[in-house]
């Protein structure tokens, strides 16, 4: 449309944004100079492990930690009696949530059940790893196994084992009472359902399951805490959000914020699995016991049994069009398993499931369920993937059995501004059309396959985005640089894009910005780098405090020039006397007068903009090869066509939406948590399956600019909304080169095949009948 | 038994001794004893490549290297790559190409890069990908990865080049 | 993980002698890719680790073309796979060291060692099977031969007695009109264990038109790495046909016995028996008429 521009070139209206500077944290990554929580390091450090659970459930009769207490070169031991006592209903509320403080207690130090296998339950500090592991064999837990459950249809009916005595269902945000592992039933409503399938002459429905997946960042969560004498915590470690972990490790710890001090460092990774707290309290009630720092590192292993899978989810959808393909009805079920406490995405994937078209009578109901498997955490686009696969599968089937083209198809119901969602929001400008018309005349969609078993697919997919709160400080420099302090985990180059917007106001070049990121001691109020929202919402507090800066700054010019301030213009990044044009000053030139012109020029941005407004919206491009043979599938060529509202640095946009797409790829074809008997079996990188580089091509990128009305430079955010479609679009190519659909995430090989064989054999009964 | 073992050992071309237990990785040694943590442990189990070295010119992972085998080799990690004269091309093109995001694998992918250059000056992108396919990353979705190290042996072929063929 | 005694002897009798003399659990370390890893996990406990990295015979590569190829069983994968005229002579070796792990392991992982560990999803076994390679063994009473198809008994389990070592792998030297291919299945296209492997080799008559004889061996479908010794048979004598690869394809499915775990369900894992097998004798004839079968290292491999 009009307002769209296409691959971050920022509609030549900035100098900054849109350039693609070297990253101001690049030099200390590529030589091995950052330090991530992994590599802390203190005096006196001691090793900490933690035990856990090798049972789905069991009530814990007791803990003997004698024997482990007096190996040599073990300094303590903790369970769950030394964290605080809960209160039944307290609860503690997050950026991600509400949480019962018991539940998140329990999830640190089991209590009186284990909930999961890798649950935790005891925690050693030794002097060194060795020690601190052989010590957890000398622990001796009495187990009194349980019977589990581990399948989200399972645990909702009403003979499933119950995890929690305590726990009733929330429906529709009243408590009814009843005792069930359904913690929450959520339902969206528009217009008249019955109605609208009545009119359509056309109805699809099918019911679809995905596996968990786990974030799979390749540094481990790790944390090393010094509890000094004087009360006071210091917490190393990588996180999204150090206040986040100041917030609960407090909670937890039953402390006041202001006695711990998050320092957040280089993060390894964490797509939404970095958010939660996993190892700071047990590290911090180590260190009090000891008297010496404590680092604590999960291996591999424990980060699959223990930490944030996506939950595996079952989703049911039903369509129904007329015969020209517009979307009259939409009816969706979606169960997420939330792991072992409530808490799932499951009200975020409500609202993207019907998100892209604009549908006038939808129904949507949503299950929160709680079982026996690790608490499940945040996945980038959290929810939105598993409810895409289910509409975007039956979107390709409404195509087919009306001989559209995909794209005509979704284009004629492209959600736009006024579409008013199924949970009650309308969109303001958004970027649906905009990417399908760029799908639509790419190189890629009009090229035609080259070979046998071959097929395309495509899909569209929608993230919201978030707003929430974020600070920046800037330090004018005498050289004409400036200090940025910001408040935001840098996970893939937000120093850069948070710098350039903070540079584009003031006509500073990127490299004249210094960005740093803060402990929750040195930097206002910021909350997670997640949702997408960095570049956006830290990127627009940069931008404030750049105009706070730009004001004292004419103030300053003024008073160089013995003028009044509205004598000061700023132009082209120089200050102007406005009746004397001779009188020019460039920012470095006034920044070096600085001292003698009463000195400090700070200025801070607070933001806190609405949340999520337009949200991202993305279409892909899937060229698969199927082995006829073996089932399995080589993806060709991948093309991701996304709104990133403006893009500040292209190069980093694209990337998010490579790794978006590669995560994409792996959760449709090859990752999952197996379970048997309610254990993980291939808690490794060896048999957890992430794609290498040998399993992808070159992702290509079409960033497509629709600018967020709202944002000082139209920044949208961009990480997230490419997770989403890329499982439905490989399905979609999958049936175009086969001719087979798949419901069931991952499509493995074995699935891929048996789904081949069981068409050829439906084919030749229907060739001998 | 059980006593350290002392190992004497080349490393980024400085001659280190260090006592190590023998159930010490190299990883270990290198991160927690030498302070020498630009190599990263992501899994510890040779799946993911973060841990990449090059001992005596074989690329290897070290967490799977007991520190006591390397007596008398010469160890190069990703401290070593870089110059007082400046970046080495591989570390430049991550650079120019946004080829990192959170960056905890580039050291890796930057050491077994490095060992595949010198291996094969002139890669395709298909012995690229193998080459790298035992590092993991999970941010990139590898395509800057492999367009960098792409570029950056074709510096290393310039700069490499006889006199008069540079074009 | 527990703490150990680490020996690195210089000589094949001290090797022997230590490991026949030892008290406890002694671990034999070649390039560590298993053993390190089983030993952290707890998986193996280990009193004495004895690195054979020292000797000079566990270090030979030696290739004669009238004597056959000997691997040392200290040689990594990197070595084989670099050496120009192993590699022409036997392309099948190399499509198995190309695979096993990424270049990382290549670099410290050796056939020796992934023959001793046993795993019924080795790369390597399969086709030192189909080469008809011999093990050479070092004990107390002197070095005896084993032919490797008779080397594991269980997953994990191989026959050395205690104060015995694996010192080298023999391969015979290669006849003319024969070649050999391995292939495994994984989901994906690099790093994964063998979902089924396949491996097999072929010499063919001068026209290249009939079986002289076939070897094939296979991976991760039983408890050990199957010698699919009828299935090899059956196709001496026989022309080179559509037909007599798919008997011979057949043959090895039947003798194969897979479980269903996280890797791929058994009726999956049966069905890729015949596939493979198929794919493996198909590559194996063409490098035998002297046609290129790219490995997993060149362009258009898998």
């Amino acid at each position: 449309m009009s307002n769209a521009s296409k691959n971050g070139n920022g509609n030549g209206k900035y100098k900054v944004i849109g350039t693609r500077p070297i990253r101001h944290d690049g030099v200390d990554k590529v030589t091995g100079r950052a330090a991530y929580g992994i590599d802390t390091h203190l005096g006196g450090m001691l090793y900490g492990q933690i035990l856990r659970s090798p049972h789905p459930y069991a009530r814990i009769r007791g803990i003997d930690t004698s024997k482990a207490k007096a190996l040599k070169g073990v300094r303590a031991v903790i369970t769950a009696a030394d964290l605080p006592p809960s209160e039944a209903d307290e609860v503690l509320n997050l950026v991600e949530g509400s949480f019962r403080l018991k539940d998140l207690r329990s999830n640190i130090l089991a209590d009186e059940k284990v909930f999961y296998q890798g649950h935790s339950v005891a925690a050693v500090a030794a002097t060194n790893l060795h020690i601190a592991e052989e010590a957890l064999q000398l622990i001796e837990v009495d187990y009194e196994i349980l019977p589990h459950v581990d399948d989200v249809v399972a645990a909702m009916r009403d003979d499933a084992p119950l995890l929690h005595e305590d726990l009733t269902t929330k429906e529709f945000g009243e408590d009814t009472g009843k005792n069930s592992n359904i913690a929450s039933h959520i339902q969206f409503k528009l217009g008249d359902l019955e109605k609208g399938f009545a009119e359509s002459d056309i109805i699809v429905e099918e019911e679809f399951e995905t596996a968990s997946v786990h974030q799979g960042y390749i540094e481990s969560h790790n944390a090393t805490a010094e509890w000094k004498t004087d009360g006071q915590l210091t917490v190393w470690t990588s996180t999204q959000g150090a206040f986040g972990v100041q917030k609960q490790t407090a909670a937890i710890l039953g402390l006041p914020v202001s006695k711990v001090r998050v320092v957040p460092m280089e993060i390894g990774g964490g797509f939404g699995g970095k958010i939660p707290v996993y190892l700071a309290p047990q590290a911090a009630i180590l260190s009090k016991k000891c008297g010496h720092p404590v680092k604590i590192v999960m291996t591999r292993a424990d980060v699959f049994r223990s930490t944030g899978p996506t939950p595996s989810s079952y989703v049911k959808v039903k369509l129904g069009a007329d015969n020209s393909g517009k979307l009259l009805a939409a009816q969706a079920t979606i169960a997420f398993a939330a792991g072992a406490f409530p808490g799932s995405p499951v009200g975020a994937g409500a609202v993207c499931v019907l998100s892209c078209y604009a549908i006038p009578n939808g129904l949507v109901d949503g299950y929160d369920v709680v079982l026996n498997r690790p608490r499940s955490a945040a996945y980038r686009a959290p929810g939105s993937t598993q409810v895409n696969l289910a509409v975007e599968t039956l979107m390709d089937e409404i195509a087919v059995k009306l001989g559209m083209d995909p794209i005509e198809l979704r284009l004629l119901n492209a959600a736009e501004e006024g579409t008013r969602r199924v949970d009650g929001a309308v969109y303001p400008v958004v970027g649906c059309r905009e990417t399908l018309e760029q799908t639509k005349v790419h190189e890629h969609y009009l090229a035609p396959l080259s070979g046998p078993h071959q097929g395309r697919g495509v899909a569209t997919g929608f993230w919201m985005n978030a707003g929430l709160k974020s600070t920046v400080t800037a330090n004018v420099n005498e050289d004409g640089t400036v200090n940025l302090m910001e408040g935001s985990t840098d996970i893939g180059g937000s120093r850069a894009s948070i710098a350039m917007q903070f540079a584009e106001v003031l006509g500073l070049p990127a490299e004249a910005v210094n960005p740093m990121v803060g402990d929750t001691a040195s930097v206002g109020y910021t909350e997670l780098t997640g949702g997408s929202r960095v570049t956006f919402a830290t990127g627009w507090a940069a931008y404030e405090a750049a105009q706070e800066v730009k004001k004292i700054l004419i103030g300053k010019a003024a008073l160089y020039w013995e003028t009044t301030e509205d004598e000061v213009r700023f132009e082209e990044g120089d200050f102007v006397h406005s009746t004397d044009p001779e009188k020019r000053l460039t920012f470095k030139e006034l920044a070096g007068h600085l001292v003698d012109l009463g000195g400090p020029v700070v200025g801070t941005g607070a933001v806190d903009p609405n949340s999520g407004v337009g949200g991202s919206f993305t279409t892909c491009i899937a060229d698969v090869e199927v082995d006829p043979e073996t089932g399995k599938i080589k993806i060709l060529r991948f093309t991701m066509i996304q709104d990133a509202g403006t893009a500040i640095h292209p190069s980093y946009v694209e990337g998010q939406m490579q790794g978006g797409s590669v995560q994409g790829i792996g959760w449709a074809l090859n990752e999952e948590y197996f379970y048997n008997e309610g254990r993980m079996q291939n808690a490794s990188f060896l048999d957890y399956r992430i794609p290498t580089c040998l399993d992808v091509p070159m992702i290509e990128t079409v960033i497509v600019e629709v600018p967020h009305p709202d944002h000082p430079f139209g920044v949208r955010g961009v990480g997230e909304a490419s997770i989403a479609p890329p499982p439905a679009a490989i399905a979609n190519a999958i049936y175009d080169a086969v001719g087979i659909r798949l419901h069931e995430l991952p499509m493995r090989p074995d699935r891929v095949l048996a789904a081949c064989l069981a068409k050829e054999e439906a084919e030749a009964a229907t060739a001998n009948g | 038994m059980n006593s350290k073992a002392h190992v004497k050992t080349t490393i980024n071309g400085e001659e280190m001794e260090f006592l190590c237990e023998p159930r010490q990785s190299l990883l270990e040694v290198l991160r927690d004893d030498l302070g020498l943590t630009g190599t990263k442990e992501g899994c510890n189990d040779g799946n993911c490549g973060a841990c990449s070295v090059i001992i005596d010119n074989v690329l290897v992972n070290a967490c799977l290297v007991f520190a006591v085998e390397i007596q008398g080799c010469r160890v190069f990690t990703i401290e070593g790559l870089a110059s007082p004269e400046g970046l080495h091309p591989l570390q430049q093109k991550f650079l120019e190409n946004a080829s990192l995001q959170c960056g905890i694998c580039t050291p890796g992918f930057l050491v077994a890069a490095k060992a595949l250059l010198d291996h094969n000056p002139d890669p395709t992108e298909h012995e690229v990908r193998h080459w790298l396919a035992g590092n993991l990353c999970r941010c990139t979705g590898y395509d800057k990865i492999v367009r960098a190290v792409l570029k950056a042996a074709e510096v290393g072929r310039e700069t490499t080049a006889p006199a008069g063929s540079s074009n | 993980m527990q703490n150990f005694e680490y020996l690195a002897p210089e000589t094949l009798s001290e090797a022997v002698n230590l490991l026949a003399g030892n008290e406890g659990q002694t671990r034999v370390l070649a390039g560590g890719t298993d053993l390190i890893v089983q030993l952290r996990q707890g998986a193996l406990s280990a009193d004495h680790v004895l690195d054979v990295k020292h000797l000079p015979e566990c270090n030979e590569l030696g290739y004669a073309p009238s004597e056959g190829l000997t691997i040392g069983a200290a040689v990594p994968c990197h070595r084989i796979y670099n050496d120009g005229a192993i590699a022409d002579a036997y392309p099948g070796l190399i499509d198995a060291a190309a695979i096993i792990g990424g270049i990382q392991v290549q670099g410290r992982a050796t056939f020796g060692g992934n023959l001793c560990n046993a795993s019924p999803s080795a790369d390597s076994i399969p086709i030192l099977i189909a080469y008809g390679a011999e093990c050479v063994i070092a004990g107390p009473q002197g070095n005896r031969r084993v032919a490797v198809e008779d080397f594991c008994t269980a997953p994990g389990k191989n026959i050395l007695e205690k104060g015995e070592l694996l010192v080298a792998l023999h391969l015979p030297s290669v006849q003319k009109s024969s070649g050999a291919h391995y292939l495994r299945f994984i989901p994906r296209y690099e790093m994964d264990i063998a979902v089924v492997g396949a491996g097999a080799s072929v010499q063919l008559d001068e026209g290249g038109k009939m079986f002289v004889q076939a070897r094939i061996g296979l991976a991760a479908v039983a408890p050990t790495p199957l010698f699919a010794r009828e299935a090899g048979q059956l196709l001496s004598g026989k022309e080179v046909s559509e037909e007599s690869i798919e008997t011979a394809a057949l043959a090895a499915q039947s003798i194969a016995r897979p479980i269903s775990d996280m890797r791929a369900p058994a009726d999956y894992r049966k069905h890729l028996v015949k596939v493979l097998t198929r794919r493996a004798l198909l590559g194996a004839i063409r490098r035998a008429r002297g046609e290129f079968v790219p490995n997993a290292v060149q362009e258009n491999g898998q």
